[in-house]
């Protein structure tokens, strides 16, 4: 330290001397600094609980631990009961000491949570070694990027299928999911594409819905990740972190719908859907446990990031289904014509009744559960997962 | 007083508030125009006699002006509705304009013609569904970008990944035999928890995270106490379970191996109706105990199977003193 009165280096005229005094007071500082450290470090590898006391004292204020507090948010009970709800260290904001008369009651929303529409794979009615069937396609008009981007997909998904869009009338997404459902898939994923990149991902749950539009962004392949791992076809485990609303659960439980109940441990993949802020971070690793303490990870790949921007209830709506076009009203000399017409026409909609009794049809309109605006983000620690 | 020489010396030489001008041709934007060009046959003011079809809510008119009603421009344009019958419109065309010049009825079928496709094609497009189109909001874009960035950092991916997967490891959701563990890493954490349970047993106090593990461990502590009194069949205690098990199983009706399963193992028992994300527990692997214990009753004689590793050839001398 430099000692005698206080004075400025830059009140030095001579520039050589200036720097010399600067650089010498900033070596001083840094190295009281580094000396104070050690002392800390000296004393605390003494004192386990000081070191303790002063992390519980130092908690840095960010977003997550500032969280808005959000009714729906599932309370501790819940979470403390469902042991692998893993929250984070900076999850949820803890909830207030006094029951908060707008949250929900546990009991009720657990067995609302339970009654779901996923509940058929959680309850294991399905065979846990058979994996759910996924379709996998595009928008109409893809391009090679987004193809690519599909078959990556498909290698994540152990009972993925990938199939190119049809083009033209007939093969709107409802009806697609509509047909998908009717063969035994679980679920479908159409990626979308905007200036020839992919840029939402559509998943809709078969065959009674929900559907949730993703925003897609951050896409890397496995080829662009240095020293990344190959993917064997074991399916994976799953770790899902930081779900916490009602809305977060369900967007969880929808993901998890797309794997296989029962992971094969001897492959140790993981795939892993992160939550933080809302943005969902996708990545695929390889596991070791080196000891007790100590993982080690491999990235596999692809990654990338999605953003829910609104779940809508039943599959996508086909605006005008099972409508026959309509033809063109002519003024007919004969107004016996028209009647053998009409006739036939109920008699085809009857048909097309009869043949899709066990199809679920799409609705005429979408029904929103939750849609994102700019305007129901009244804070930047407003988060709705 | 009607002159269409008149009029048609201004417009074409002087001015009109229709009139387009382009390099190559004049259009003309009045909408009684039958054509769309600027010049004498088709234009509407310099012609006192004159007719054309216009489409208003998907119905088709035929509007004719006369001379005779040329000084009342109220009533100037007759309108005459056609048929949706294209050819009947067609007919009704020609019975309309019966001796009016052949220019005038061609072009007015020509465009019963074109709106007659127009309408059938905005007819089909509207039973299409189109894609939504949403508009690119650049600022919001950058906006979620810087965030996603953040939020990235703040992730802390790996470690979180990291922390998780020794958490499962450690609560033995991999089951009794874990495949994806090495062995001695296994054994590591099997000598941790029995140190934990020692300490515990030791009366040392240690901090609990749950009441779950607290009620597992005193579990334990009762079975491995020691001076404690337990009166027990003389099967051993696995089969003792899958009696058990066999027994509910019968009792039940169904057999649901799963729930058996999880009821022989310790750690498995609870909280599995309870709404969970992400973690799968592994199913125990009961065959193999079955298999790998027999139940210990009456003497026992050890039998050793010696085994050549090494195959040598049998030499003469062994096979003597064979």
């Amino acid at each position: 330290m430099v000692s005698g009165p206080r004075f400025e280096p830059s009140l030095i005229k001579n520039k050589v001397k200036r720097e010399d005094v600067y650089r010498k007071r900033k070596k001083a500082k840094s190295q009281d600094k580094l000396q104070r450290r050690l002392a800390q470090a000296k004393l605390e590898a003494n004192d386990p609980a000081a070191k303790q006391k002063r992390k519980s004292e130092n908690v840095p204020h960010t977003l997550d631990n500032m969280r808005e507090f959000d009714p729906s948010i599932l309370t501790a009970e819940l979470e403390a009961s469902s042991s692998a709800v893993p929250l984070d260290v900076e999850g949820a904001p803890k909830t207030p000491e006094d029951p908060d008369p707008n949250a929900q009651p546990v009991n009720e929303t657990a067995a609302d949570i339970a009654s779901d529409d996923f509940a058929a794979y959680f309850e294991s009615v399905l065979d846990p070694t058979v994996p759910p069937k996924v379709l996998i396609t595009t928008g109409f008009k893809a391009t090679k990027v987004t193809y690519d981007f599909c078959d990556e997909l498909s290698t994540i998904f152990p009972g993925a299928e990938f199939i190119r869009r049809k083009k033209g009338k007939g093969f709107e997404m409802g009806k697609i999911a509509m047909w998908a459902g009717a063969r035994g898939y679980t679920n479908l994923c159409v990626v979308n594409e905007d200036q020839k990149k992919p840029n939402a991902i559509i998943v809709v749950h078969l065959p009674n819905g929900p559907t949730a539009y993703f925003k897609l962004t951050s896409i890397d392949n496995s080829k662009r990740i240095p020293g990344h791992a190959k993917a064997t076809t074991h399916y994976p485990e799953l770790v899902l972190n930081g779900f916490v609303t009602r809305l977060g659960h369900a967007v969880g439980r929808m993901f998890q719908t797309l794997f296989p109940p029962m992971p094969e441990f001897q492959g140790r993949q993981v795939v892993t859907l992160h939550n933080q802020r809302d943005f969902l971070f996708f990545r695929r690793h390889r596991y070791a446990f080196r000891s007790p303490e100590k993982v080690a990870l491999q990235e596999i790949g692809p990654r990338f990031t999605l953003k829910l921007r609104w779940l809508t209830k039943g599959i996508p709506a086909v605006q005008h289904m099972g409508e026959p076009a309509k033809k063109l009203r002519f003024d007919t000399d004969e107004p016996n014509d028209q009647a053998p017409q009409v006739a036939e026409q109920v008699e085809k909609c009857e048909d097309a009744k009869g043949a899709s009794r066990q199809l679920v049809q799409p609705p005429r309109q979408n029904e929103y559960l939750w849609i994102w605006k700019p305007e129901l983000e009244t804070t930047r620690r407003t988060f709705f997962l | 007083m009607q002159s269409d020489d008149v009029i048609w010396s201004v417009i074409n030489q002087q001015f009109c508030s229709y009139k387009v001008k382009t390099q190559t041709q004049n259009f003309c934007r009045n909408e009684y125009n039958v054509s769309g060009l600027c010049n004498r046959q088709s234009c509407p003011l310099a012609n006192s006699r004159y007719a054309t079809v216009r489409e208003t809510e998907g119905v088709l008119y035929l509007y004719v002006k006369t001379i005779e009603r040329a000084h009342s421009p109220a009533h100037m344009w007759e309108k005459i509705k056609l048929s949706n019958n294209y050819m009947k419109a067609l007919q009704q065309i020609d019975q309309e304009l019966v001796y009016w010049p052949n220019f005038t009825v061609h072009k007015c079928k020509q465009r019963v013609t074109k709106i007659t496709q127009y309408l059938l094609k905005m007819r089909r497009l509207r039973l299409r569904q189109q894609p939504k189109l949403v508009g690119v909001k650049k600022k919001l874009d950058r906006r979620d970008a810087v965030r996603e960035r953040k939020a990235l950092s703040a992730a802390h991916l790996e470690a979180s990944i990291e922390k998780e997967l020794l958490e499962r490891l450690k609560s033995k959701a991999y089951g009794d035999a874990p495949l994806n563990v090495n062995e001695s890493v296994w054994q590591a954490v099997l000598d941790r928890e029995r140190k934990a349970d020692k300490g515990l047993s030791q009366g040392e106090e240690l901090e609990m995270e749950d009441d779950e593990t607290d009620e597992e461990l005193e579990e334990e502590l009762e079975e491995e106490g020691w001076g404690e009194r337990e009166y027990v069949s003389d099967l051993s205690e696995d089969e003792e379970d899958d009696m058990n098990e066999r027994l509910t199983a019968r009792m039940q009706g169904d057999g649901s191996d799963e729930q058996s399963d999880e009821e022989g193992s310790d750690e498995n028992v609870d909280d599995e109706p309870k709404p969970s994300l992400g973690k799968r527990k592994a199913k125990s692997i009961p065959p193999k105990r079955q298999t790998g214990k027999k139940p210990k009753r009456g003497p026992r004689v050890e039998v050793e199977y010696e085994q050549d590793l090494e195959t040598v050839p049998l030499t003469k001398q062994m096979l003597d003193s064979w």
